[in-house]
């Protein structure tokens, strides 16, 4: 562990990573990388800390200690657009989209342009966005639907748009929380052939309990119980350790 | 460029707004008296402040109970202007000491206090009257929005700041005129301002710079801001986790709602020639965001007849029912908000322009060749 920590570039390094809430210590001591295209799942049992973990790692909550570094940058010092600017998007576990938007405006906001005041009086639709615009929504399986208002959209549909206004700003790392949480059977298959196209050239978090899908995605995976790292490998390692029985998945 | 014009003011956008540049500096004028007239523009000074709560509260989805502040602060600094130049030395030389304003030598003071000397230039003035209000929501802004206080906090906060501002004014009489505010105006850079001929003329300008700033108002509402708003109004922690810094978006578009209600007070103080504390309160400022509610509040051109027909209902009222007519108005804004959430600008799409475009294509079916011939030049 130590030699490669040592000796490569991780796109993420996260040390001694500890966050408390009053005394509580949801994120204890934390320490995981990230290699330059992998797929890493964070799994475990409700409470453990997974969507802390990546709040704090996008800004949202703030970090008692310890150190996130992304690309030799720290992210613990840096505010939420900055964090955004240098490369990390980040899903949210309902999905989290302008709903009286339509599909091309939702997915136009996101394209990384004009993002201060002046920036955004003076945005022009042009025929880059435009086209960027339709490639991702190709991407999305919402090609047809552009023009819709983004509340009409089904449960499924909503968490592909999501992400799609992740991927359109091309983010290095991207993090996604229960993207298949809620979806039929036959859009989990969708979603998984989706995250195998969009995670060429880019590192993936993602946090996720239904075990198929795992299994289907991840490179390695990492298993979280009361905000500490309790295993971690790939899924036949994670899966054999007898402790994540105990704790996890016997249960 | 087409492109830009079409995206910026679509063609029922532009005949909407024509429609209310008709009635406003057309229709009126030639249907009432001055009298009328004049009370007219006094409404549609309130309509700036109306047309920044829709850009703020309607798109952004920052309430404000307090923009009566900035109607006040812009009100006031014209009447600043206007009332330095009623006091020259002639025409105050019964005071013990002439050349400054009457109710400051009532107060007992003896000499202009500093922040006055600069109100003698009408330049000065003119950019007062939008950087003193701006300048003020900009600070009120900074120190919430970066703290992310939202919602119903904001809306408390603002409510105070005008309720502080008020008692500052009545307080400091001395200074600001107190109750009884800054009265007998008199001339504009030596023009009577008091005079039917220069009623007409400011009601012109009044209406002039409502559409200019209208056509603002549309501008930052259809680029990619305006659809920022919305969509802040809606997953505010999405934008910001799309490369956003939320809170500068917040802050510029409270600092533009200040401007144009700055840009109302001090058109109210011009033609009602009188500024007092009275439109600066909590009160008024419920007021106005009745006025934008009523209009409907996703509604630029809704804000602006909102603020006509509440006001003029309220003047019917209150000359024939003075002591039922608060009762009137809160009736109208529970009705309102209860039935028609969007205003009157919802009842509008959602019923009449329907009707409306159906009856239009009637029309031309019965005259295809012209229908069509004018058709084909438009696009």
């Amino acid at each position: 562990m130590t030699a490669t920590t040592m000796g490569k570039d991780f796109v993420l390094s996260v040390e001694g990573l500890t966050v408390s809430f009053d005394g509580f210590k949801a994120v204890n001591d934390l320490s995981f990388y990230v290699d330059e295209n992998e797929i890493r799942v964070i799994i475990g049992p409700n409470g453990a800390g997974k969507t802390t973990v990546l709040d704090l790692i996008c800004g949202r909550t703030r970090a008692t200690d310890g150190s996130i570094k992304f690309r030799g940058k720290e992210l613990t010092k840096m505010k939420e657009h900055q964090i955004v600017h240098a490369g990390v998007g980040r899903k949210f576990q309902t999905p989290s989209i302008y709903e009286d938007l339509t599909v091309f405006e939702n997915l136009e906001i996101s394209f990384p342009r004009g993002r201060n005041v002046f920036g955004a009086l003076m945005f022009k639709r042009d025929q880059e966005v435009i086209d960027k615009v339709h490639e991702i929504a190709e991407l999305i399986f919402l090609k047809d639907d552009l023009n819709k208002q983004a509340a009409l959209l089904s449960h499924g549909q909503k968490q592909w748009l999501e992400i799609g206004m992740l991927l359109i700003q091309d983010p290095e790392l991207l993090m996604l929380d229960e993207p298949v949480a809620g979806m039929s059977v036959a859009e989990r298959k969708q979603t998984a052939e989706l995250l195998n196209k969009i995670t060429k050239n880019r590192s993936v978090i993602v946090i996720e309990h239904d075990m198929q899908f795992v299994a289907d995605i991840a490179n390695r995976v990492t298993v979280l119980h009361q905000g500490k790292v309790l295993s971690e490998g790939s899924m036949d390692k994670v899966q054999n350790d007898p402790k994540v029985k105990e704790v996890y998945l016997g249960h | 460029m087409s492109y830009g014009l079409r995206s910026f003011l679509p063609k029922n956008d532009m005949i909407n707004i024509l429609l209310l540049a008709v009635l406003i500096m057309v229709i009126f004028p030639l249907s009432m008296d001055i009298f009328r007239l004049n009370l007219v523009g006094k409404y549609l000074s309130y309509a700036f402040v109306a047309l920044g709560l829709a850009l703020c509260w309607g798109y952004g989805g920052i309430l404000s109970l307090g923009q009566g502040v900035f109607f006040g602060l812009g009100g006031y600094c014209m009447a600043m202007f206007l009332k330095l130049e009623a006091s020259s030395p002639e025409n105050t030389a019964i005071q013990s000491t002439p050349g400054i304003p009457d109710f400051m030598d009532w107060n007992q003071l003896t000499a202009l206090p500093w922040f006055w000397e600069p109100f003698h230039s009408l330049g000065f003035t003119m950019i007062a009257i939008i950087a003193v209000p701006v300048i003020f929501a900009f600070i009120v802004s900074v120190a919430m929005f970066k703290r992310r206080v939202g919602g119903v906090y904001f809306a408390i906060i603002t409510q105070a700041i005008a309720a502080i501002l008020t008692i500052l004014i009545i307080g400091q009489q001395g200074y600001t005129g107190g109750v009884n505010g800054i009265t007998d105006l008199r001339t504009l850079n030596g023009w009577d301002i008091r005079t039917d001929e220069a009623k007409y003329v400011l009601y012109f300008l009044c209406c002039t710079l409502l559409i200019g700033s209208v056509l603002l108002a549309q501008f930052v509402r259809k680029s990619k801001l305006g659809r920022l708003l919305v969509a802040m109004r809606d997953k505010e922690d999405r934008v910001r986790f799309s490369g956003y810094d939320v809170s500068n978006f917040k802050i510029f578009i409270f600092c533009l709602a200040a401007a144009l209600s700055a840009l109302g007070g001090a058109m109210f103080t011009l033609q009602v020639g009188f500024m007092s504390p009275s439109f600066v309160g909590i009160v008024p400022s419920i007021e106005m965001v009745i006025f934008c509610a009523v209009g409907g509040r996703l509604s630029l051109l809704g804000a602006v007849y909102g603020t006509l027909l509440v006001n003029w209902t309220k003047t019917v009222f209150s000359e024939s029912f003075p002591e039922l007519w608060l009762f009137g108005l809160g009736a109208l804004f529970i009705g309102v908000v209860l039935a028609f959430p969007n205003g009157l600008a919802g009842v509008y799409s959602t019923y009449i322009e329907p009707r409306l475009s159906k009856w239009f294509k009637d029309l031309r079916s019965m005259r295809p060749p012209m229908a069509s011939s004018t058709a084909d030049t438009r696009s």
